[in-house]
């Protein structure tokens, strides 16, 4: 892919019928602001070479394909891992965030603001704040603060600020809507640094341009091509980098929501946090409060370019329970030595149920995204296994 | 005549009409209705309270709908409804816009629909005879804020201030000028609101613009249990401030002129 092609944006901030900027007022210069400098940003080979230099020397990448042999040889599959637990951080949380923090510099902006479910987002804000020498002022959820305490203490550590956000499910659609507000009170010297492919325009295409380097790393990587390319889905950035990268060939793209926060399987076209996607809503048109145990898709929405491409058919959407997710977690830990994040575990159940099914035959190619390490979740962990 | 706006979250109390009557009384020109809505990004912890109240008592737009019908013969003055576009476009703008107008609701603010997301429905809003209301802010530019006064309906809603609704110490600085800026470019009256909490707040404001929205001020009370012979006497207090700044209307012409001649 070419700089000049993978310019080309979402028409109108529209992804078919979805995406666009339903914002206050107050945002839309903001916003508009935000889309100039990315789209000149992009354009520049300067920035192209601070970023790959960042992405090289300071956040481990490219990072590792792993082949999952003992699992392939089980499952009768060839399943590959794009090990984004690898980056630093721990997470693909960190590709997004160095290229937004690059542009806030760009910007002017001495302050990023951020929202956050598992944390990792947080930390990778709280992260490149430290590095930029920024200051970072991160949102979270109660509820996620109290089963991601370790990430809440590694992003004061960090120097940032950490405000509860009590409105609510007390989860990561709370603090999304209390960073907005934050943002609204400080949009002249703050940068909101929106951590998923959600959220009004440019965000959803701007973060899948700074994520798409699973996508095209992996596909660089990977000695076959997949026959079928999956990643969980919360907001859908680990996702729709990784699809970026496979979207020309004839591989099938499954991306794997929580069974409680499933926005395509159970939503309903709806409108929050500045974007029209799918949406978890009462026939009222109140947003349902998602429920997931891994904070990271504990999300009632869903990416705008997911809606789409669900729509459309190139890309297809399943749903993994909490238990699933769990017993994924254990396996791919005893069968390759790796424990990723619960998000992550989302997308190996999915293999491991489908694999040797019509969903996935027997033979096929995977290539499959962990998107984070489970270091995080080991509390959680030890709270369901007791 | 300088005007009052006071609002009120639908369905707040099983007899929250009765808060409408007293506004009424009290002098209100015209009162804005919040629909609640679950995520009400715009809104500071008090309507943030308010909504979550009113959606914990079962209020559906349905139901507030239908409790203003029962009343519509005692209201004389223009019902605004203020709420977020998931509940607009959730069963589509036109039949949206069509509930309100049986329900004797004749403008609708929404605040998540910037103007440029606001074709369809102002298109539905028109056809339903509904003024769809657009807001102007302190960093909207100039050209921006030319477009939001021409399509805006029934009146210009100005926010005061770089933040979300709530109350504040102080009218923010940023208040008069916007609504210079808008005068400058609109026949339509010009209404400030976000953060006027106090009646000072409601005469300076009133002075800069045509006249003022409140609405964290007046809902705190209504959550601490307020009666609406209460808040009649709260609504009557903004009545004679805004009417303090009606006192001098020909010094704020000549000050708007004065601002419209730069902007
Ligand atoms: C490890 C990990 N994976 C996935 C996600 C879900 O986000 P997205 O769908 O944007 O990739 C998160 C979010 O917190 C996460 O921490």
């Amino acid at each position: 892919m070419t700089v000049l092609e993978s310019m080309a944006p979402p028409t109108g901030g529209r992804f078919g019928d979805f995406g666009g900027r339903y914002v206050p007022e107050s945002l839309v210069p903001a916003c508009a602001a935000l889309e100039t400098a990315f789209r000149e940003a992009w354009a520049d080979a300067t920035f192209h070479e601070r970023l790959a230099e960042l992405r090289s020397v300071y956040a481990g990448r490219p990072t590792a394909l792993t082949p999952a042999t003992t699992l392939s040889a089980d499952l009768g599959i060839t399943l590959m891992l794009k090990r984004e637990d690898l980056a630093h951080t721990g997470s693909h949380k960190i590709n997004n965030v160095l290229g937004q923090a690059l542009l806030a510099q760009r910007m002017g902006k001495t302050r990023l603001i951020a929202e956050t479910g598992a944390g990792q987002h947080g930390v990778a804000t709280a992260t490149a704040a430290a590095l930029f020498g920024m200051r970072a002022t991160i949102y979270m959820g109660e509820r996620d603060m109290a089963r991601q305490r370790l990430n809440v203490f590694r992003m004061e550590l960090l120097g940032a600020e950490v405000i509860p956000v009590t409105a609510g499910s007390r989860t990561l659609k709370d603090a999304t809507n209390e960073a907005m507000r934050g943002w609204v009170a400080a949009v002249e010297e703050a940068h909101f640094c929106l951590g998923s492919t959600a959220g009004p325009h440019p965000y959803p295409w701007l973060v899948r341009q700074f994520q798409r380097v699973i996508g095209e790393e992996a596909r660089a990587q990977a000695a076959v091509q997949p026959d079928v390319v999956v990643a969980c889905v919360g907001g859908g950035s680990n996702a729709a980098g990784t699809f970026a990268g496979f979207a020309d060939t004839r591989a099938r793209l499954v991306g794997v929501e929580a069974a409680g926060g499933a926005a395509m399987t159970h939503g309903r076209p709806g409108i929050v946090h500045g974007y029209r996607s799918m949406l978890l809503q009462d026939d009222q048109g109140q947003i349902l409060e998602a429920e997931s145990i891994s904070a990271g898709l504990d999300y009632p929405g869903i990416g705008p370019e997911h809606a789409h491409l669900g729509a459309t058919g190139r890309a297809e959407y399943a749903t993994v329970t909490d238990d699933e997710a769990v017993a994924a977690l254990g396996r791919l830990a005893r069968a390759e030595g790796i424990i990723c994040a619960l998000e992550s575990a989302h997308a190996v159940a999915w293999v491991l149920r489908a694999a040797g099914t019509p969903e996935l035959p027997a033979g096929s190619t995977v290539l499959l995204t962990l998107s984070g390490r489970g270091d995080k979740d080991m509390a959680t962990l030890a709270g369901v296994t007791e | 005549m300088k005007r009052l706006y006071p609002y009120l979250t639908g369905g707040i109390t099983e007899d929250w009409t009765d808060y409408l009557l007293a506004y009424q009384e009290a002098g209100a020109d015209a009162i804005e209705i919040g629909l609640p809505f679950s995520d009400p990004m715009l809104d500071g912890t008090t309507i943030q309270q308010a909504s979550d109240r009113a959606l914990r008592r079962g209020a559906t737009v349905d139901a507030i709908l239908a409790d203003l019908a029962a009343v519509r013969d005692r209201i004389t003055v223009p019902l605004f409804a203020m709420t977020y576009a998931n509940l607009v476009f959730s069963d589509g703008p036109e039949v949206f816009c069509r509930r309100l107008a049986e329900a004797g609701v004749s403008g609708l603010i929404v605040p998540d629909v910037p103007v440029d997301e606001a074709d369809g429905l102002s298109a539905a809003a028109e056809a339903a005879g509904v003024d769809l209301v657009l807001l102007a802010a302190p960093v909207t530019p100039p050209e921006r804020l030319a477009e939001i006064a021409a399509r805006s309906r029934g009146f210009v809603y100005a926010v005061s201030v770089l933040g979300t609704t709530g109350e504040r110490d102080e009218l923010a600085g940023t208040a008069a000028p916007l609504a210079a800026r808008i005068k400058a470019v609109t026949d339509l009256p010009v209404l400030i609101g976000f953060g006027i909490s106090r009646p000072e707040h409601a005469t300076t404001a009133a002075r800069a613009g045509d006249g003022v929205v409140v609405a964290s001020a007046l809902m705190r009370r209504v959550l601490d249990g307020a009666t609406p012979g209460e808040l009649l006497d709260d609504v009557a207090a903004l009545r004679a401030a805004v009417d303090q700044a009606d006192q001098e209307v020909p010094a704020d012409h000549a000050h708007a002129e004065v601002s419209g001649d730069r902007g």
